[in-house]
């Protein structure tokens, strides 16, 4: 068996190589083992390099003129307190809710929920850097996209509490519905961004997936049709480290901002716990979108602080020490920091921006609460636009058995 | 041009043609569909007259054509896609199974998806592997997609403008062995519905139900059978998704036998939804069981042992037989 694999594995790597390189069997080998070599070294982290425009401290970081992140810095270069202000708003809102969502669900309000938690400043940064006219094509966990893209909270909650599939008009908000299948978004986003550019509009499209979204071949395509129509989009991964319990190094063997290369487009790897830094990397990205200047790969690094879902035990694959060395991170803790240390908001803010948080919850909790079921009948609603002869029947025939219940009542 | 006669290939070309003519939102796209015209010719001289940014060359990715084609569509177009051969259509089953037959109902009515995917289907032509199939099935299973699939040059032409005029996501099969196949195709005929079956060959005896490359076949059995004093009635489904049971049920309770032949395999095959339901409807019409011909429980056999595979008409006349037997 063993020698059977021994056999095996040159044949694989020269074959791999074939198309990209010339030379012999000797020749080809020794350019595998360069490749292992590099990449093994960029994914302990040498190579990478991650934008931050506020420090876990509440820092801000000004970048000099000439380093790399002075080309990002300048989108956020002249925020104002009252943007500022906004941003933690929306964080601790989107905290607020997602907390309600995740009470909810231990209550049996709701089937299952996708907590946020931990990725506020990824997905608000992103979230406030799209215009009115952008379009985004999210997964099931971009509570705070929603929010920044005006979809009322509670309108998240029906497909978790098992009455509807997405119960928003995607093309109200610009706002896609939430897809559960991985990555598939992504290519739905790039043909929509195709059609952008056919229209000779200048609007962006952004694409939201996750690490484990990144080893999907739909995640590839996607990069790939994007590059070769130089469609406006861009695929922001919010690599929080864990696709339910597979840790990065179960998905990837490079950095996932560095794929973007191979594909002929930017990448770059941002703090996602940084509301700054996310908020000024995708306007960047957006911008040159809009300008025509094709996709970029935007992999913010966060980390998800609770659980994949609300059926997930992650005791059995993670240590809390990990999750406490991200707590130091805080986004949201590291906002205020700054906020407080500028006197860019007072204690007046904090404590009405807490009411605020806490009327959200309680407005969340009566409406879901009060979430009707749906009638029975939209079993057979919608499936499809012009009609069909067997969903027709099928419905008359599921009318006659329910009316025989009521004959029976009757008598 | 009114009535002119074409090749099928041709028909759905010219009606690509049509459509990319009416409406600036049509698109096509699919791999050598672009200057190469299709590796069966249907798009020829699109991309030359309409231009690379209404036809679409693709990288060679099925899920990214469709992946991308829901995302056109969803932006307002109505890509024509063409996956280019039966067995190819699979990296976008998914695409295709999860996202586009679901986004109707899942968006509460709110999105539509008017995509068409062309699929060339069939054995037949002695291909290679993964070129002769026919998953047919495994697309009128799933709830948001129709299906259809002509059986002549007429119908691929309307069936194509009909197609591309649904707000719905429509499998389109071509029949590839019938290609090359010419009838008179009138281009400002009334067309009859896209999802209606159509009696091709009335007939008292038996009936003969049948789509797409076994429409042609059937016709000949239909021949062969009357030289031997059967009266057989044939009927071109048509359309898969849904099918039109209603015209199916008037001709069996007339001929009160029925056979349905397609190529794909019997087993969960289409045919098996046909005879439960028409022996649900015909039960006290029916003088034989429905019998069905079709392919094995086998992958698709290489090409020289395609003849045993398929249906043809010593196999369908002993169907027939078998039936006229009870």
């Amino acid at each position: 068996m063993t020698e059977s694999t021994a056999a095996r594995k040159p044949r694989r790597s020269a074959g791999s190589k074939a198309a990209g390189t010339t030379g012999g069997k000797a020749g080809t080998t020794g350019a595998k083992r360069t490749t292992r070599k590099t990449s093994t070294t960029a994914a302990k982290g040498s190579e990478t390099e991650l934008v931050q425009l506020l420090t876990p401290e509440g820092e801000r970081i000004e970048p000099a003129a000439d380093s790399a992140y002075a080309e990002y810095a300048r989108y956020v270069a002249d925020i104002t307190p009252d943007e500022l202000r906004g941003l933690y708003r929306d964080m601790v809102l989107t905290r607020r809710f997602d907390a309600e969502a995740t009470a909810l669900q231990r209550q049996g309000e709701l089937g299952l929920w996708a907590s946020l938690l931990g990725q506020e400043a990824a997905q608000i940064g992103s979230g406030r850097a799209t215009r009115e006219d952008d379009y985004v094509f999210p997964t099931y966990r971009e509570h705070g996209v929603a929010w920044c893209r005006g979809v009322d909270p509670t309108n998240l909650l029906g497909m978790f509490r098992g009455v509807n599939n997405g119960g928003w008009d995607p093309n109200g908000n610009n706002f896609h519905l939430y897809t559960i299948v991985i990555g598939s978004q992504a290519l739905h986003a790039t043909g929509y961004a195709m059609g952008v550019a056919k229209d000779g509009a200048d609007s962006g499209v952004i694409a939201y997936f996750g690490d484990g979204a990144s080893s999907q071949g739909d995640v590839s395509e996607a990069f790939n049709f994007a590059a070769v129509y130089n469609a406006p989009v861009v695929f922001f991964c919010q690599n929080n480290q864990w696709a339910i319990s597979e840790s990065n190094e179960k998905q990837t063997r490079v950095p996932l901002y560095q794929r973007a290369q191979g594909f002929g487009f930017p990448g770059v790897r941002v703090d996602g716990n940084d509301v700054l830094a996310s908020l000024a990397v995708t306007r960047w990205a957006l911008d040159r979108a809009r300008r025509g200047e094709g996709p970029a790969l935007i992999e913010a690094y966060t980390y998800r602080m609770g659980a994949h879902t609300t059926s997930d035990d992650p005791s059995r694959y993670r240590h809390d020490d990990e999750r406490a060395a991200w707590e130091a991170k805080d986004p949201i803790l590291r906002l205020r920091r700054f906020l407080e240390s500028a006197h860019h908001a007072d204690e007046g803010f904090f404590a009405e921006l807490e009411a605020e948080s806490e009327a959200l919850g309680k407005r969340v909790r009566e409406v879901v609460r009060a979430m009707p079921d749906p009638d029975r009948f939209a079993i057979f609603e919608n499936v499809y636009a012009d009609g069909h002869a067997l969903v027709d029947e099928e419905r008359a025939q599921f009318a006659a058995y329910q009316a025989s219940f009521a004959e029976v009542e009757g008598v | 041009m009114a009535a002119e006669k074409m090749a099928l290939a041709k028909a759905i070309n010219e009606s690509l043609r049509r459509a990319l003519e009416s409406d600036p939102k049509v698109l096509i796209m699919g791999e050598d569909v672009g200057k190469l015209g299709g590796v069966f010719r249907v798009t020829d001289g699109l991309h030359k007259d309409f231009g690379e940014d209404r036809v679409i060359d693709t990288p060679l990715a099925e899920s990214g054509i469709v992946g991308t084609a829901i995302g056109l569509a969803l932006r307002g177009y109505r890509p024509v896609v063409e996956i280019q051969f039966d067995g190819f259509v699979f990296p976008a089953y998914d695409q295709i199974v999860t996202q586009l037959a679901k986004m109707h109902a899942r968006s509460l009515g709110k999105v539509k998806l008017p995509v068409v995917i062309r699929i060339p289907y069939g054995g037949g032509i002695g291909a290679v592997e993964h070129h002769s199939e026919s998953p047919e099935a495994l697309f009128a299973h799933v709830a948001g997609l129709k299906v259809v699939s002509p059986s002549n040059a007429a119908d691929a032409y309307w069936m194509m403008q009909q197609a591309i005029q649904s707000d719905d996501p429509v499998i389109y099969f071509e029949p590839k062995r019938r290609y090359w196949d010419k009838a008179e195709v009138d281009t400002e005929a009334i067309p009859g519905p896209l999802h209606g079956a159509r009696v091709v060959r009335e007939g008292t005896d038996l009936t003969l139900a049948a789509y797409g490359p076994m429409v042609k076949l059937c016709q000949e059995v239909a021949d062969a059978a009357a030289e031997e004093g059967r009266s057989l009635e044939v009927v071109d489904l048509r359309s898969l998704s849904p099918v039109d049971f209603d015209t199916i049920q008037t001709s069996v309770e007339k001929t009160r036998r029925l056979v349905v032949v397609h190529e794909a395999p019997v087993f969960l095959g289409s045919g098996a939804e046909i005879a439960a339901r028409i022996t649900e409807r015909c039960f006290y019409h029916l003088e034989a069981p429905v019998l069905r011909v079709g392919g094995y429980h086998a992958p698709y056999p290489p090409a020289r042992l395609e003849e045993e595979y398929l249906p043809d008409l010593d196999r369908v006349l002993d169907a027939v037989d078998r039936s006229l037997a009870y």
